[in-house]
């Protein structure tokens, strides 16, 4: 029960970590018609930024001047160089987000080396939320799912019930009729890279610290967030969570589970063979499958269901 | 009949020239850091071909091309492994073609799901498919040896011929002998019904499947005999290094040769040669000399992708078109030369900047702190602490981006009028073959 519990915690903080990387991601996704592959790269430099602010100003200033700055840099990117490309088509655009996470990965190693840095957790959010039977749950996860949950209540009421939110729907589904009717499109979409970036960024402030801030960590998550856009629908942000939390969970369940899939046969009651390859499958524990269950469950749905699990069209 | 054997002469001049090259290659650039690196161009190559097959005929953007290559790479070490202990006896020679029919096999199963979407979504049917398999690859060590990979030595057999693949030499003789097999078949499957379909279902999947052709059987097909000539690669490849690992069925592996298939140029036959040629030079020998070689590939990338979507073989087309029409002439001639000197001016500033960074961030790792040593590059000194060599970088970047900013201005008129006169040229040309 008490395992049970706390893995469940943990899944959870993990899967709102996901979904505040994914949702820029998806935003991004349904404008362009193609992922962004540097997103993580964004949520990266986030980490850095924060890093480097929080040295000068202290955490708090940090976690709103990361966002802010990385967002403005995703806008001028969008603006000198995707909206050039945007014109020869889908695969220049997202070969050119691909050389960019390239050169994202490059310039933090230029700049603040190759090891981890020290960005810690500030002090004011130390120690332990609640004890469980016997297990601490950190005042720190639960920071994380709140701000998780009030960056999703905000980008839901920001896109369902303003103004601005009705023209970047519009502008996403219905690009052309959006600019008959007078709205500059493509500021449109460069607000919504640049915020896409922005919110990629927060992730990384708040996830750069609870994990470690290293220049692999973009690609750490890079292909899982794409795993939770595609696999919950192209554009749709219920769908993304709702993705986001089950791949928090299936992994971090995995991960703690004992056991292989030959354990698991032989609960069944089945023949397990002692040699050859068959044995070798037998032999692989659950906590090697589980990263590979994300790529399983995209691969799956691509090729059932291409346009996601509450996805309206496809990409 | 003599406009017939003229074309055919046309079309058999370039490959004269190709042979010749691979050939004379290893005189020309002698000593072995050359060899090696013409070894590795050869199978860049080959694989960015095989690459092409999919990219530029198919439109079939594949982020997981190194699946296949990597996978015929581990079945050419086993198959050596074995020749190695005699069990089985089996020309080296022929190992590429074994990892070949390997890769296809792998096509045949891993392409059944992934061609059955074609755009964004096959794009990431194969990114997914490439993560599935670099885990897998490291879950069954007893097959793939885990993350030391499986180490094979090439002099395996009685030699054919007195030929033992000992020497380099022979090595890249063998490379060269396959690349050219292997991109005189693929250029002509682009003129069989089977190629000419792929560019039908490139182009527009739906009249495709009305003409009776059914699109996802094609993209079937042409990825099976993509993933073959992979699978060639690959082999080739474990006989150049006598080692394969997990990284060769990565994502990272896979990234590169998309990367430098279209730097070279995806809508040219062969632009993939010239990426080969200008991938390698990027990760083999660039890598020798500077840290930042991936920032300079990326940058380089990035900038052909905004300025030259069709890659270098696009840039070297439309430059010898225009030589060829005459239609060169002072003014554009002076245009280019200004271009090349900003270009270079820009490019100096970026390479000072980027060198000097790294040489701080990796001194300041190394605990030497305040103390850095001077950038020395292009035989000067260049002392970190003080501002003037900052201020040197900032001001070349400065004035060559300024300046290629205002010659872009100069640019589209004169360019647009000597287009007009080459495409007059050409027309005049082909309308005087006609009659």
């Amino acid at each position: 029960m008490e395992f049970a519990l706390i893995t469940l915690l943990n899944g959870l903080s993990y899967g709102f970590l996901l979904f505040m990387l994914s949702s820029g991601l998806t935003l991004i996704y349904s404008m362009m018609g193609v992922p962004n592959f540097a997103h993580a790269s964004f949520y990266m430099l986030g980490a850095y930024v924060a890093y480097a602010l929080s040295t000068v100003f202290g955490f708090w200033p940090a976690l709103v001047g990361a966002p802010l700055l990385v967002g403005a840099l995703g806008a001028a990117i969008e603006h000198a160089g995707l909206r050039v490309v945007h014109r020869y088509g889908h695969v220049p655009e997202l070969l050119f987000t691909f050389g960019l996470s390239y050169v994202v990965a490059e310039l933090v190693q230029l700049v603040w080396g190759r090891s981890p840095v020290p960005y810690r957790i500030p002090p004011g959010l130390e120690g332990t939320l609640f004890t469980l039977y016997s297990t601490a749950f950190p005042v720190y996860r639960g920071f994380m799912l709140a701000v998780a949950a009030v960056m999703f209540v905000a980008i839901w009421l920001l896109l369902r019930h303003t103004r601005i939110g009705l023209v970047i729907q519009a502008a996403l589904t219905h690009p052309r009729m959006a600019e008959a009717l007078g709205h500059d499109v493509p500021r449109v979409f460069m607000l919504v890279f640049g915020g896409g970036c922005a919110l990629a960024a927060l992730a990384g402030v708040i996830g750069g610290n609870a994990f470690v801030t290293e220049p692999g960590m973009a690609r750490a998550v890079g292909s899982i967030i794409f795993v939770v856009v595609v696999v919950g629908g192209l554009g749709s942000l219920t769908g993304a969570f709702a993705v986001s939390l089950l791949i928090g969970l299936l992994q971090t369940v995995a991960v703690a589970l004992d056991g292989s899939l030959g354990s698991l046969l032989a609960g069944w009651s089945v023949p397990l063979p002692s040699a050859g390859p068959l044995a070798a499958l037998a032999r692989v524990t659950l906590a090697q499958v589980a990263p590979m269950l994300p790529y399983l469950l995209l691969v799956v749905m691509l090729v059932v269901r291409p346009r996601g699990l509450m996805g309206t069209r496809e990409g | 009949m003599r406009v017939l054997s003229a074309s055919r002469n046309g079309r058999l001049l370039p490959w004269l020239w190709f042979a010749g090259a691979l050939v004379a290659a290893p005189w020309v650039f002698s000593g072995g850091a050359a060899l090696s690196l013409l070894s590795q161009m050869g199978t860049m190559i080959l694989l960015c071909l095989s690459c092409n097959l999919l990219l530029g005929e198919g439109g079939m953007l594949s982020f997981g091309h190194a699946v296949y290559s990597g996978l015929g790479a581990f079945g050419a070490a086993h198959l050596m492994n074995r020749i190695g202990e005699g069990a089985l006896d089996f020309p080296v020679t022929l190992v590429p073609l074994a990892a070949g029919l390997v890769g296809a096999a792998c096509g045949v199963v891993f392409g059944y799901p992934t061609t059955r979407r074609a755009g964004t979504t096959f794009a990431m049917i194969t990114l997914g498919l490439v993560e599935l398999v670099s885990a897998a690859v490291l879950m069954f060590p007893e097959i793939f040896g885990g993350e030391g990979g499986i180490a094979t030595d090439r002099v395996a057999g009685a030699p054919v011929l007195g030929i033992s693949y000992g020497p380099q030499l022979q090595v890249y003789y063998l490379i060269a002998g396959w690349l050219l097999v292997g991109a005189v078949a693929l250029r002509a499957l682009t003129g069989t019904p089977l190629g000419r379909m792929l560019n039908a279902v490139r182009d527009n999947p739906q009249r495709a499947a009305f003409v009776g052709y059914d699109p996802q059987r094609v993209r079937y097909l042409a990825l099976i005999l993509s993933a073959f000539f992979a699978g060639v690669a690959g082999g080739l490849s474990t006989i150049n290094f006598e080692i394969v690992s997990a990284e060769n069925v990565g994502a990272a592996r896979s990234g590169e040769i998309l990367l430098f298939t279209f730097i070279g140029g995806a809508a040219h036959f062969y632009g993939p040669i010239l990426g080969g040629v200008v991938g390698v030079l990027f990760s083999s020998w660039l890598s020798g000399y500077t840290q930042a070689w991936h920032f300079y590939l990326g940058g380089f990338f990035i900038l052909m992708v905004m300025a030259a979507p069709n890659g270098l073989a696009g840039l070297t087309d439309r430059l010898w078109r225009v030589w060829r029409a005459r239609a060169l002439n002072g003014a554009l001639a002076v245009l280019l030369a200004a271009f090349a000197l900003a270009g270079g001016l820009a490019l100096a500033g970026v390479i000072l900047a980027t060198e000097m960074l790294y040489q701080l961030s990796l001194g300041s790792l190394a605990g030497i702190g305040d103390a850095v040593a001077p950038l020395r590059l292009w035989g000067l000194a260049f002392p970190l602490q003080t501002v003037w060599p900052w201020l040197i970088a900032g001001a070349l970047t400065g004035v060559g981006v300024a300046a290629i900013l205002r010659l872009r201005r100069a640019w589209r008129p004169l360019w647009s009028a000597a287009w007009r006169q080459v495409e007059a040229a050409e027309a005049a040309a082909s309308h005087g073959r006609a009659t």
